[in-house]
């Protein structure tokens, strides 16, 4: 059984004047031990889809529709008292900005020890005892002396270790990243994903790894699901999305990076147009004004999933004309 | 894939335990020249109140007609004598039990009840956020100085209804204060990092907004206690604080204020003591805010 099952997802923000569907029909499965990671560029959705595994969106000002399953249990009905537990316990988070995302004013240590006396109401020297432990394993040099040390006083790489000893501090099944390797420089983003699949593999983690970056999906994934306008617009083992794009969005983000060293004069290419307004989506497919290969029946009837390979999806109208493209796409 | 260092642990591993926070918030404090030499003030007028019986020279309440308004300089006199011939050297020493009680009691009082409000305030947001903020802007409409003297006067003079006047007086400006830092720290990451590890309410308020807000309300509140200082002396100026014959700076003010043509210095007197604890405790609470910044 899979430990994350995501059906029909829906989430609502309802704080401003129009209700703005930020995730509208999201599914998605996660086995354990598998990496999945959710492609999309800001706004698409893939935040609040993460989010919304642990219930984290803002609940007075959204509404969350669908089914959410991890580890068994239904989310959405969660008590007050089992969420808390759920939380750090289950599923952890590390997030985009390690500085931001540990308190100024607390020691590391501190930190840690508090998140695991919550959990596991263990005495203040356990707790430590743990800390010191997860800095060892998350490979911080001299952690002992660390364990003293305030965010501030640490490099954005080691920050993010911590952070990721925060995380799984209270040995979670389920390790929800959101972007953490965007906020670092790039030599330290690939030994943060290293570190990542690393602990993966020893801990029998599910990741879900949430990025617009397709280097750093490539590097961690098992499985990518793209999302576009708060919808997974492809899924698929990495290998087979990566080289067998069937969705036009996939296939220009693809051809939109700079491989390598880029011929001087040369252009980057370039998805045309600006992600649409939320609040305000076509009928049809939402990427239609922007599509290369949209049809008249584009911009009034909205796809479907269609299997296009073993495990592979894509929501296009135009899979057949993709499936044309492909030598192309792999040859680029 | 990941290369295995051979790696050796040190038998005995080095353990340098780090400062901690107040540490070193006091040591950042302890080069800062200016917030030191305030402390100092702070500390010599706080000793000096605190040993007033012993410090002081002669009994602050005894007078004489006949050596009514000496110069500062007169044997027996240091600091010359007032319009009832009392000593001002230890009228003044006394004087700072009084007017050291006026500007803090207040100010800790409005501290506690503003911050309780203001991080209940914007911590909950909505509709409690709203209720509370704009009862308090009710307060805020009036200029401190007026709502001080109208509260005391309707309230009736006497040193309880100053200190409650002054008080309700501070109250609304922490409030504020302790509302937006924590309507700030709320939207923070690590607020969320921590519901996201499984905190409740309760122990995001308890750990992550009191550790991040209480040390700004706080220098906020430092800076205060010159002005609730003034604000009392100001109702004992006008007679609705501290009744004589207590030697209280701004009463003495007052009263001296009809010698001012004969013995112009010994007036100004406790003026120079209002303006000296007042700029101190200014001082001491830039120095705290800056030394407070951690991210220094």
């Amino acid at each position: 059984m899979p430990i994350v099952e995501i059906k029909d997802l829906r989430v609502t923000f309802t704080g401003g004047g129009k209700p703005v569907p930020a995730v509208s029909g999201v599914d998605l499965e996660v086995e354990r031990g598998e990496t999945l990671a959710i492609l999309g560029e800001s706004g698409s959705g893939k935040s609040v889809t993460l989010r919304a595994l642990m219930r984290l969106n803002p609940e007075g000002k959204s509404r969350m529709e669908g089914t959410v399953r991890v580890a068994g249990q239904d989310v959405a009905a969660l008590g007050r008292r089992e969420l808390r537990a759920f939380r750090g316990r289950t599923a952890a988070m590390i997030f985009q900005e390690p500085s931001l995302a540990l308190d100024p004013v607390y020691t590391l240590g501190q930190q840690i020890a508090e998140a695991v006396m919550v959990h596991d109401g263990c005495s203040r020297n356990e707790a430590m005892a743990r800390a010191l432990a997860l800095f060892e394993r998350v490979r911080i040099p001299s952690p002992e002396r660390r364990l003293q040390a305030y965010p501030h006083e640490m490099s954005g790489g080691m920050r993010q270790r911590a952070m990721i000893a925060l995380a799984l501090s209270c040995r979670p099944q389920l390790l929800l990243a959101d972007e953490p390797t965007t906020a670092l420089d790039a030599t330290v983003q690939i030994q943060i994903l290293v570190l990542v699949r690393e602990l993966q593999r020893e801990f029998g983690l599910a990741v879900i790894f949430v990025t617009h970056d397709i280097g750093v999906a490539v590097e961690v994934a098992d499985r990518i699901a793209v999302m576009y306008a708060g919808r997974v617009v492809e899924s698929g083992p990495m290998r087979e999305v990566i080289r067998r794009p069937r969705h036009p969005y996939t296939i220009g983000l693809l051809r939109s990076r700079a491989h390598g060293a880029l011929a001087k004069g040369a252009r980057l290419e370039t998805i045309p147009g600006a992600p649409p307004d939320l609040a305000d989506l076509p009928p049809g497919c939402p990427f239609a004004p922007r599509c290369f290969l949209a049809t008249a029946t584009c911009a009034t009837t909205a796809p479907g999933p269609e299997p296009v390979g073993a495990g592979h999806q894509a929501r296009c109208l135009r899979v057949d004309a993709t499936a044309a493209l492909l030598p192309a796409v792999a040859e680029g | 894939m990941v290369m295995q260092l051979p790696l050796t642990r040190p038998a005995a591993p080095v353990f340098e335990r780090s400062e901690g926070y107040w540490s070193s918030v006091f040591r950042r404090l302890r080069r800062d020249r200016v917030a030191v030499a305030a402390l100092a003030v702070i500390l010599a007028i706080v000793a000096v109140a605190l040993l007033a019986d012993y410090v002081a020279p002669a009994d602050p309440y005894r007078g004489a007609t006949l050596r009514r308004l000496r110069p500062i300089g007169t044997a027996g006199f240091p600091l010359g004598t007032d319009e009832l011939g009392r000593d001002m050297l230890s009228r003044l020493i006394h004087g700072a039990r009084w007017s050291l009680l006026m500007g803090v009691t207040p100010v800790l009082v409005a501290f506690v009840l503003g911050s309780a409000a203001g991080i209940l305030a914007g911590f909950a947001g909505g509709r409690i956020n709203t209720v509370i903020m704009r009862s308090v802007d009710v307060l805020y409409a009036f200029p401190s100085v007026l709502l001080a003297v109208a509260l005391s006067g309707a309230l009736g003079a006497g040193l309880g209804n100053a200190l409650l006047s002054l008080t309700i007086v501070f109250v609304p400006p922490i409030v504020r204060v302790a509302e937006a830092v924590t309507t700030q720290v709320r939207g923070r990451d690590y607020v969320e990092a921590a519901r996201a590890s499984g905190a409740g309410a309760f122990t995001i308020v308890r750990v992550h907004v009191l550790g991040n807000v209480l040390g700004p309300i706080f220098v906020y509140a430092t800076g205060l206690v010159s002005v609730s200082m003034i604000l009392a002396s100001g109702l004992s100026f006008l007679g609705l604080g501290v009744r004589p014959p207590e030697p209280e700076w701004g009463l003495m003010l007052n009263t001296l204020r009809t010698a001012i043509y004969v013995n112009p210095w010994v007036a100004a007197l406790p003026g120079v003591m209002i303006f000296v604890t007042s700029i101190a405790f200014n001082l001491f609470s830039d120095g705290l805010r800056s030394a407070m910044d951690v991210k220094r």
